[in-house]
């Protein structure tokens, strides 16, 4: 377990942000390494036992960083099967596909989850219910591994960059594939989560994660309401003040420990293979 | 600590849970923060607030110790300048105004009047870069965000001109900081309700450039989560962490 390191760490429980990100010499800034380290520091100062963690092919460099080439794509999981490796006792990985390439992203699933990753990244390559997101869906279910699915909160047309998903357009894939286990990104990431909770109440193989830049006031609240502390995810992505502001609001609100413990880790914990994290069972043992 | 950037009062575009004074003074009490300035959210969205003005003193009055109101002026609306001497009668430390949703240009003249105006009754004129996240605004609700250059331009208008600036992200703030000189950079204040922290270390890179004298504590409630600025400032790298921000009453004491 990573216990806070002072008093600005409420919980010494485990903690899993289930949405992370890391950068590379090949990513197109300069500073990858530095932003890499602030987000180790800044886990250590939360009590982050796990960071979950994709690397977006080049984030933009080569290709587009929601549509990247099947080579980036490549280099893009090398990172992060590296980054495990060296940092095995805190970083977990998902491994990023392009669903456009399906023979390249069968071969990057199994080529991955080989070496230990844990779960599925899918971007905004291809809305959520397309035909082609089918075999990586059956082969999500058939290694017991989840698909974070990159979502924008209520698409009411389409943006620049991103060929976008909602919460309706998951849940029709999530409906086609009912031993899979969806999470949805970032219900603070963009877009209208009120629209979000309705759409996707009656699937209950989807399970937001509740990263994203935005705090709004009630948003926690109305996904409590409407889904239940056993469907969401705590996590952090691009901001993790963020991500720590909610931890701390989810302390006040009135959850139980169990639900608090369900939200930090438990759920994203049950939704990934087993022995994912040692680390936290370890700590729940020793508790 | 003072929040600079606290409001009561409902929002028209989304429901936003218990926005009253007596919820803010619990908010207050549990974060420890000692005194808001606080806004009448829907006056921003009114034809004329003075309405809103009267309902936002009434409000406060049981809480003038903690809670000090911001009404909100219009430059375009007639008799202005009597609104300001009477904010400044009530102990008003700012006035809001919201040149976007008022559709006002960056180089509007009234502005720049009511800045002065605010500034020579030692008051300071708190903007709004944004209530929301563009990508998930009302489809009414086609105001934009303020632009940096509507702001050099305030900061620009003279010597007493003081100015809080609230919910701004890094590029706007480096953007008309480094496009003052400097002694228009010490007209402004820079709340952190909207900066980001780690990874990319928004507010850590600007303290190390722009200095934490230049930034205030400021949290948009009722519209965002209190917690967000404390952890921020939280999760500072050691050398930062600690460091004072800018007390909002030295800028008025000027």
């Amino acid at each position: 377990m990573t216990p806070g390191r002072d008093d600005a760490t409420t919980r010494t429980e485990p903690l899993i942000d289930a949405h992370a990100h890391f950068y590379h010499a090949a990513a197109g800034r300069a500073d990858w390494a530095e932003v890499n380290a602030a987000r180790f520091r800044a886990g250590e100062r939360m009590g982050i036992t796990y960071h979950v963690a994709s690397a977006l092919g080049s984030y933009g460099f080569s290709s587009p960083t929601y549509f990247p080439s099947p080579a980036d794509v490549t280099v893009g999981n090398d990172v992060m099967l590296d980054i495990c490796a060296r940092e095995s006792e805190r970083v977990r990985m998902f491994v990023t596909v392009n669903p456009n390439y399906t023979e390249h992203a069968l071969g990057e699933i199994a080529r991955c989850l080989s070496r230990g990753a844990i779960g599925i990244k899918l971007l905004a390559s291809r809305r959520a219910d397309d035909p082609l997101l089918d075999p990586i869906a059956e082969a999500a279910a058939d290694a017991g591994v989840p698909i974070l699915h990159h979502i924008w909160q209520h698409r009411r047309r389409e943006w620049p960059s991103q060929e976008i998903s909602d919460g309706a357009d998951l849940a029709r894939l999530a409906e086609r594939h009912p031993r899979a286990s969806f999470i949805l990104a970032h219900i603070s990431g963009g877009g209208d989560y009120m629209h979000t909770f309705p759409a996707i109440v009656d699937c209950p193989n989807i399970y937001p994660d509740l990263s994203g830049s935005g705090v709004d006031r009630g948003m926690l609240d109305a996904a409590l309401d409407a889904l239940g502390p056993s469907r969401l995810l705590w996590g952090c992505d691009l901001t993790m003040e963020t991500g720590w502001a909610k931890l701390r609001a989810l302390e006040v609100i009135g959850l139980s420990d169990d639900e608090l413990s369900a939200i930090r880790w438990r759920n994203v914990a049950r939704i990934c293979p087993a022995n994912s994290f040692p680390r936290c069972a370890q700590a729940t043992v020793a508790s | 600590m003072i929040d600079v950037n606290a409001l009561i009062g409902p929002y028209p575009f989304r429901h936003v849970p218990h926005p009253d004074p007596d919820v803010l003074m619990r908010v207050l009490d549990r974060e420890g923060i000692e005194e808001a300035w606080v806004g009448h959210l829907p006056s921003a969205f009114y034809r004329d607030p003075s309405l809103g003005n009267r309902e936002l003193y009434a409000a406060l009055s049981r809480f003038a110790d903690r809670l000090r109101p911001v009404p909100t002026i219009r430059p375009d609306w007639p008799r202005w300048e009597d609104v300001v001497r009477d904010a400044r009668s009530v102990g008003a430390p700012a006035i809001r105004a919201y040149p976007p949703q008022w559709q006002l240009g960056p180089h509007d003249p009234g502005m720049r009047d009511l800045a002065i105006a605010a500034g020579e009754q030692g008051m300071a004129l708190l903007l709004t870069v944004r209530f929301e996240d563009l990508r998930q605004r009302h489809s009414m609700d086609g105001a934009g965000d303020l632009s940096a250059a509507a702001i050099r331009g305030l900061a620009r208008a003279g010597d007493g001109v003081r100015l809080i600036v609230t919910a701004a992200g890094r590029d706007l703030i480096e953007e008309v900081h480094w496009g003052l000189t400097v002694i228009e950079q010490r007209r402004v204040l820079w709340d952190i309700s909207w900066v980001w922290g780690p990874p990319e270390d928004h507010l850590a890179k600007m303290f190390r450039t722009i200095g934490p004298e230049r930034f205030v504590f400021g949290t948009q409630w009722p519209l965002r989560l209190t917690q967000n600025p404390r952890a921020n400032l939280d999760l500072l790298p050691e050398d930062l962490r600690g460091m004072a921000l800018a007390d909002p009453h030295a800028l008025l004491a000027r």
